[in-house]
């Protein structure tokens, strides 16, 4: 038998549901590789022992009551920007360091009923700002296939945590790239599902019209599985779509033959030669397994896509970091003069650099005599990207394109320049801007790092998304490979 | 040397109200926690939402919203198809999430007016839009016995809905805002959608104040007032600056755009913030709310509801119960009373529907408004005893001359403290009324026996003597003769005399 950390969630469910396997001695060992490996790794800000354990007992009363489900008794790992009641939830951030939440977020509740053990929550990049995980306040994550280099981000410790078997799955958050651009740097499978499918309710806000949680999974299989578990109506997230949750797991395994996939032009533009030539393999796979491809597609106005990133969402995290100001919890600086200067000291001493980046760039799109030239610009240009996708769907089943333009770069290479960190996620945002669905899947490797690549698909469409990738993964076998982290 | 002579130029006020009227809903605005804030301990009326969580969302309650089309609708205002909720962006304690969930371009209601009633003239206030906004939460400002002062913050009426009303610059005169503002309690009211107090701070005034000379069409530059906490301060409020303004402008000076507070003890507005420092509020569209859509068919249903509002009660109060314009508007004013007054015509049994009405409105304006005014209390306060039976059963007494005026208004005042029936008020002091000749003859005859000087300037032409020998028996009789009877009976036997 393999070790038990480096299971997928459906080969432990399977030993758990034959008693072959208890959860308690799963979450022992997965506690073991994290004591083994977090020192490297540094995926998690926080590790629920006592928790896990509890937990884990829990799971092998419902699983020896014959009342389990797929995750019942599954370690897991949260991103630290998921609300857990009773465990911390600090974004990162020297701000919220000590914040326990009163409550959980929706996916927090819906992962506990489903039965799954939180080992611990992950690291990330500072209120979810960055694409290195370098702008976590306590420490940088590391690539479990080279530790010199960085896990991606903002969803770092989650992607590093899968891909170095310190949980069986973990949840990120993705706003412009975030499970997508890490999962690609670490070899594992992250899902950006269509803006709607899952709840945010209890993920902290960062840009509220961009944000959605999803899972970070060894296999194509595993992120359905766990799709299954979160997706749905909240009534708590007014902009959560109240339709029925397909079966994910049923599009598994079918053929992909006669599917149509469009290779949009504008995304192999400026990305590196040898991550275009790993993607050029993957393209001639999925065409052997009979999927239809077209070189000819173009999305011109991809090329705005970022611009309008970073005016949108900047703007919406000024308002939604409002809230940190040391008066209810979180942080508070210490001596403040009088309540303005303590709210001052608050931020001035909360935040980390980007962050506060961020929040000058919105608060100055938003300023009155700007806000045409800047926000309502880009609000415009948002409805021609999300035009473009649509006219193109008309005509595909999926988009493939590369995850990030590189494969995973070296500790403090980007860290100088903000402007080359945030081409890091060029490729990604775009599916944030339309609201759309977006998968990464590993394609292969250069010189031992992984490399991803992204399959994009109209809103609602996860399912064909993972049958190709699926079909994908099945006919390449990268998935069955192991970071090397001891 | 040439002086510039002293133009006297005659001002005009130009004065436009925004209102903020809590909502009378169960719920607050954007989460399920009660919005009965005020009955409540501090911070016991919370949750993650209204304390400005990381990580919450807000959830529209769509009975504030109903609230608000309602009171659009009442207001003669469009009611918008698709409009949408922004943030307000502001830092301040009271303000958990830093940004007020408010309306900017697209509110639920533009474009109405309500009419004010001036020494009866009728005239139109244009009404800029209603929208839906969030309250804050409570700061209370404290010092502790070393003088060190320190802030509170209660979160219960953070998140509670508010309604903001933001009237045209039409208004010319304080007495015309107090009039526009009385005008708008009163349909809130007749709405249920507020309770309209402005002393609990549940409905709320700010005014733009500006003067110019009249005739003129243009503008003068405004002055936000605000801190005005009842309809006596914001007349004061108005009185006073655009008083001040008139005499910024006459000694030839500039009247600066700012913000004034007023203060009832100076009884003066004072500055407190100029242009310079106001706020860019940077709005932009709540990305956490999809825009609502107001079905035009729901509207309907909506306006079918709306009740019979104060303008149309009071032209139905003159029409049906022949009453004055004065008494009608009077009675319309407050809800209660209105209601009080029909219910009291319904239930009293005398004469015919009009004298009802008169004996009813003349009651309720009256004494029972003096006696209420004395307790500082409403006609509908829970601890007033009275109902519309008692005032009903004064009016029968009275129409079947059962009791005189006096004993009237005393069983009226001890129904008031007691809550007894007048009727069995009246039974227990034996205080009705003499009303046959035979009962109050021999007090006649002994008045006229015991005042012969009376008598003798009677019938030497001075008329008024009877006045003098009716009060006489009035005092016979403990008041409980009936005074036109006595009167009758003595002019009857002094004029044979005279024969």
């Amino acid at each position: 038998m393999p070790e038990l950390y480096s299971l997928t969630i459906g080969e432990a469910g399977a030993l758990l549901k034959k008693r072959e396997l208890s959860s308690v001695e799963l979450t022992t060992a997965l506690l073991q590789r994290i004591r083994a490996v977090e020192d490297k790794v540094k995926a998690y800000v926080t590790v629920t022992d006592e928790l896990a354990l509890r937990q884990a007992a829990a799971a092998d009363k419902r699983i020896a009551a014959g009342d389990a489900g797929p995750l019942t008794g599954i370690p897991m790992q949260l991103k630290d920007n998921l609300n857990t009641r009773g465990v911390r939830t600090t974004c990162s951030s020297r701000m919220l360091e000590q914040f326990v939440s009163p409550y959980d977020a929706c996916v927090t509740e819906r992962l506990a009923a489903a039965g799954a053990v939180l080992l611990g929550k992950g690291n990330m990049d500072e209120f979810a700002m960055g694409s290195s995980t370098e702008n976590s306040a306590f420490f940088p994550t590391r690539n479990p296939w080279d530790l010199q280099r960085v896990p991606g981000g903002s969803s770092g410790g989650p992607a590093a945590a899968v891909a170095a078997g310190e949980c069986l799955f973990s949840l990120g958050s993705d706003t412009g790239g975030s499970i997508r651009q890490p999962a690609s740097f670490c070899g594992v499978v992250g899902l950006k599902p269509t803006y709607g499918l899952v709840s945010r309710y209890g993920l902290v806000a960062f840009a509220s019209s961009l944000d959605q949680v999803g899972p970070l999974t060894k296999t194509v299989a595993d992120c359905a599985v766990v799709l299954q578990a979160i997706a749905g109506h909240d009534a708590r997230d007014s902009t959560s779509v109240a339709r029925p949750v397909p079966g994910y797991a049923a599009s598994l395994g079918k053929p992909i033959a006669g599917m149509r996939i469009g290779i949009p032009r504008e995304y192999f533009q400026g990305i590196d030669p040898h991550v275009g030539q790993v993607l050029e393999r993957a393209i001639q796979k999925l065409a052997q397994l009979g999927a239809v491809i077209d070189r000819g597609v173009s999305l011109p106005s991809t090329h705005y896509a970022l611009a309008v990133y970073y005016i949108l969402a900047p703007s919406e995290a000024s308002a939604n970091l409002a809230r940190y100001d040391g008066a209810k919890y979180g942080f508070a600086a210490p001596d403040a003069k009088d309540m303005w200067d303590a709210m001052e000291q608050t931020r001035r001493h909360g935040f980390g650099p980007e962050v506060k980046r961020r929040i000058l760039l919105g608060t100055y799109a938003l300023s009155a005599g700007y806000y045409d030239a800047y926000y309502l610009k880009a609000l415009k240009v948002r409805a021609l990207i999300r035009q473009e996708f649509e006219l193109v769907f008309q005509r595909y089943d999926a988009l493939l394109t590369p995850t990030s333009p590189t494969p995973p770069f070296r500790l403090g290479e980007k860290l100088a320049d903000p402007v080359q960190m945030y081409l890091s996620d060029v490729d990604t945002i775009p599916v944030n801007i339309a609201g759309i669905a977006g998968i990464s899947v590993p394609a292969g490797f250069l010189e031992g790092l992984p490399v991803g690549m992204q399959l994009i698909g109209p809103a609602f469409s996860e399912p064909a998304l993972l049958q190709i990738a699926h079909a994908y993964e099945q006919a390449t076998g990268w998935h069955k490979l192991r970071a090397p982290v001891q | 040397m040439v002086q510039t002579p002293v133009k006297t130029v005659a001002y005009e006020a130009v004065i436009g109200l925004e209102v903020h009227a809590q909502v009378l809903t169960r719920s607050k605005m954007f989460c399920g926690c009660a919005a009965d804030y005020q009955s409540a301990a501090p911070n016991t009326r919370v949750c993650p939402v209204c304390m400005g969580m990381p990580g919450v969302l807000p959830v529209i309650n769509k009975a504030a919203v109903e609230a608000t089309v309602l009171t659009g609708l009442a207001l003669h205002c469009t009611i918008a198809e698709r409009p949408k909720f922004d943030r307000k962006n502001y830092p301040y304690p009271d303000l958990v999430k830093g940004y007020q969930i408010s309306q900017y371009d697209l509110p639920i209601s533009a474009k109405g007016w309500l009419e004010i009633d001036l020494d009866g003239e009728r005239r139109r206030a244009g009404i800029t839009r209603v929208h839906l906004e969030e309250d804050t939460a409570k700061l209370l400002h404290r010092s502790d016995p070393s003088g060190e002062s320190y802030s509170l913050i209660d979160l219960n009426r953070s998140g509670t809905p508010l309604m903001e009303i933001v009237g045209e610059p039409d208004l010319r005169s304080a007495e015309e805002a107090r009039q526009y503002l009385m005008k708008l309690r009163t349909i809130l009211q007749y709405l249920g959608v507020s309770t309209g107090n402005m002393e609990e701070g549940s409905f709320r005034c700010d005014a733009n104040v500006s003067v110019r000379p009249v005739g003129s069409t243009a503008y003068g530059t405004k002055v936000e007032v605000k801190n005005m906490n009842s309809f006596r301060s914001v007349y004061r409020a108005l009185q006073f600056e655009v008083q001040r303004q008139q005499d910024v402008l006459q000694s030839g000076g500039r009247v600066v755009q700012e913000t004034r507070g007023w203060s009832d003890a100076k009884g003066a507005t004072q500055s407190q913030r100029s242009k310079e420092q106001a706020h860019d509020y940077r709005y932009f569209p709540e990305p956490d709310l999809p825009p609502l859509h107001l079905e035009p068919a729901w509207v309907e249903q909506v306006r079918s509801r709306l009740p019979e509002l104060p303008d149309a009660r009071r032209d139905r109060f003159q029409e049906q119960y022949g009453l004055s314009l004065y008494d009608a508007r009077l009675l319309v004013a407050s809800k209660a009373l209105a209601e009080f007054f029909e219910r009291t015509v319904a239930a009293a049994q005398s004469g015919d529907a009009k004298s009802r009405a008169k004996g009813a409105a003349n009651w309720l304006l009256g004494e029972v408004s003096r006696l209420l005014n004395a307790e500082g209390v409403e006609i509908d306060s829970p601890n007033v005893k009275i109902g519309p039976e008692h005032v009903a059963e004064i009016v029968d007494l009275l129409e079947h001359k059962t009791v005189n005026q006096t004993v009237a208004k005393e069983a009226m005042e001890e129904a008031f403290r007691t809550g007894k029936k007048p009727s069995q008020i009246v039974q227990e002091r034996g205080a009705t009324q003499i009303t046959t000749t035979e009962a109050i003859a021999p007090a006649v005859d002994a008045a006229i026996e015991a005042n012969p000087q009376a008598v003798k300037d009677y019938l030497a032409g001075k008329e008024t003597a009877v006045k003098f020998l009716v009060g006489q028996v009035m005092k016979a009789t403990k008041g409980r003769a009936n005074p036109t009877m006595v009167q009758e009976m003595l002019t009857q036997r002094l004029s044979a005399r005279k024969a």
